[in-house]
Parts: structure tokens; sequence; C-alpha cells
């Protein structure tokens, strides 16, 4: 099965990548964008899909400065 | 210790020399043979890919180390071998890309808190060490919560000092450790700061109070 692990930094972690993007948005001429930031996304094939949540836990996130969302 | 992408070993081995005898362990074996402590070195190891460390934490010659840790073995983690340790769990917090998203090499002055570790034993609080850095992902992270009770817990070894802070590190904190203070890692680098040819020695005297705490061990 294919899946999809999106991985973003935790909300309320200062995200320089996601606030340079944001900048860099204006001045291409689009305005009114807010709340950039920027995270990962995995793909991979698994052949059992329960073991996702641990694999994420243990290695494609840091439950510490990451949140991931596993997307099937 | 040495893994694949691994850069400041040779320094790191080379410092090591200067306060004892050292030799290089390769990534790929579990045998730690018989080394009474060990200095996880900076550099990018298995590429950095996923997150710095994230990968290296599952080398084989990690299980040792972390059960050498578990003894009470004293591990040192310099800037890569710093994050190493935070993915292993030997470390509280996480190291995050510099707030100026740059790469940063440059002499930086930190000060001990006072707290004690078997790299920082008889360091005064507020004394000074210069020692530079060299990294881009060195914003040390833990909630705040976290933070407090790590101040409290004298766990927080090391600070930039005033003014000094190359990447927005929370609190200033350049160096951690662990509950009995014999796991420390920090994103300076004393190895690159043992000969008066690169401008201090400061960074000598962390493997000092290494080789001194070793040294009580062995005698007790």
């Amino acid at each position: 099965m294919r899946a999809r692990v999106l991985v973003r930094p935790k909300a309320g972690i200062l995200d320089p990548q996601g606030q340079a993007v944001e900048r860099a948005l204006p001045a291409l001429g689009f305005d009114g964008v807010r709340n950039v930031h920027v995270g990962r996304l995995i793909e991979l094939d698994v052949e059992d899909a329960s073991q996702l949540p641990e694999m994420c836990e243990k290695l494609l996130a840091n439950p510490l400065i990451e949140d991931y969302e596993i997307v099937q | 210790m040495r893994f694949p992408g691994s850069c400041d070993d040779v320094d790191a081995l080379l410092a090591a020399e200067m306060v004892g005898e050292a030799e290089i362990l390769w990534h790929g074996e579990h045998n730690l043979r018989g080394v009474d402590a060990i200095v996880v070195p900076g550099g990018f190891s298995y590429g950095d890919y996923l997150r710095p460390g994230a990968i290296a934490r599952f080398s084989p010659v990690m299980e040792s180390v972390m059960a050498f840790a578990r003894e009470g073995g004293p591990v040192l983690g310099i800037c890569n071998g710093f994050q190493i340790l935070c993915e292993a769990g030997m470390l509280p917090g996480a190291l995050l890309t510099n707030v100026s998203l740059q790469f940063v090499c440059r002499q930086v002055t930190v000060e001990a808190t006072g707290a004690s570790s078997a790299f920082t034993g008889g360091f005064a609080a507020g004394a000074r060490l210069s020692i530079p850095v060299k990294h881009t992902t060195g914003r040390f992270y833990a909630p705040a919560a976290e933070l407090d009770r790590l101040e409290q817990a004298g766990q927080v070894v090391l600070r930039y000092a005033p003014g000094e802070n190359p990447n927005g590190s929370l609190r200033d904190i350049a160096g951690v450790c662990n509950e009995t203070g014999t796991v420390m890692g920090l994103m300076p680098h004393p190895e690159h700061a043992v000969d008066p040819l690169t401008g201090s020695t400061d960074g000598l005297k962390l493997f000092q109070a290494l080789r001194d705490h070793v040294g009580s061990l062995l005698a007790a």
C-alpha cells in the first residue's frame, strides 16, 4: 500500500524557514499570504499500514518538535 | 567514534590524545574495546538525511554506547554528536535549524552555569570559554516546562555569553547533560580549541575535566 506521511513543525515552535517563504511571496506580487510553514512529505510503500504510527514515532518524525499525519 | 559522514573525528581523537590514550570506534561495530569514555564527534553522520542524527542513532555502535551510558560511562556529544544523543533520547531536547537559516562558523564565548558534570567538573559558575561553533542546525529547543525542569535539575551546563547566541537557542543554552551528569552534548567544538595555533585552548579544559572524572572512577 502506498502511504504518505506529512511532517510539520509543531505549532508554536519558531519556524524561520516558513517565515522566509512568507516574506518571499509578497516580493513576487502574491499578497495576503500568512502562516506559512514548511514541512516534509515522505512517500512509502508498506505491507502493513498499522506499523505506520510506530514508524513515525521512532524515525520519520521527532515527536518533540514535529507533528505527523498519515495519509493512505 | 566515526560514522560515515563524520568530519571532526580526527580532531576529537587528537584532543583526547592530549589527555590520555584514544582510538577511533567504527559505527558498524558493537565492540567498544574497553574504553573509559566516548566522544561522539561532529560532522554529517549518514548525510544528516531526514534530520541530523536521526539515522545515526540506530547504528550498531549506538546500542553499545547507550548501554555504556546506562552504566554511568561518560559520553560527550559534540555538534552532530549532540544531535545524535538527543535523537537517541540520551539527552533532553532537540536541535533545530538556526534562526538565521545560515551556516555559522565563528568563535563564541560560552559560560559555565556551575552545574556539575563529568565534563565541566571544577568549572565555576560564570567561567568563560572561547570555543568555535560551526553548524546550521544548532538551535536548542525544549518545551518551556522542560526547560524549567532542566535548569532546576542542573542539567544546563553551558550557555552562550550575553549577545553571543549564534543560532537562537532557547535561554542561550549551548550545552546540556543527562540527569546524572555523565552524558553531555554541546554545539560548540571544544576539540577545535586545544592548540594555541587556532587561538584558544579553552576546549582542552573539557577533555581535562573528563580525564579527571575518569581518573576518579578508576581510583574508586
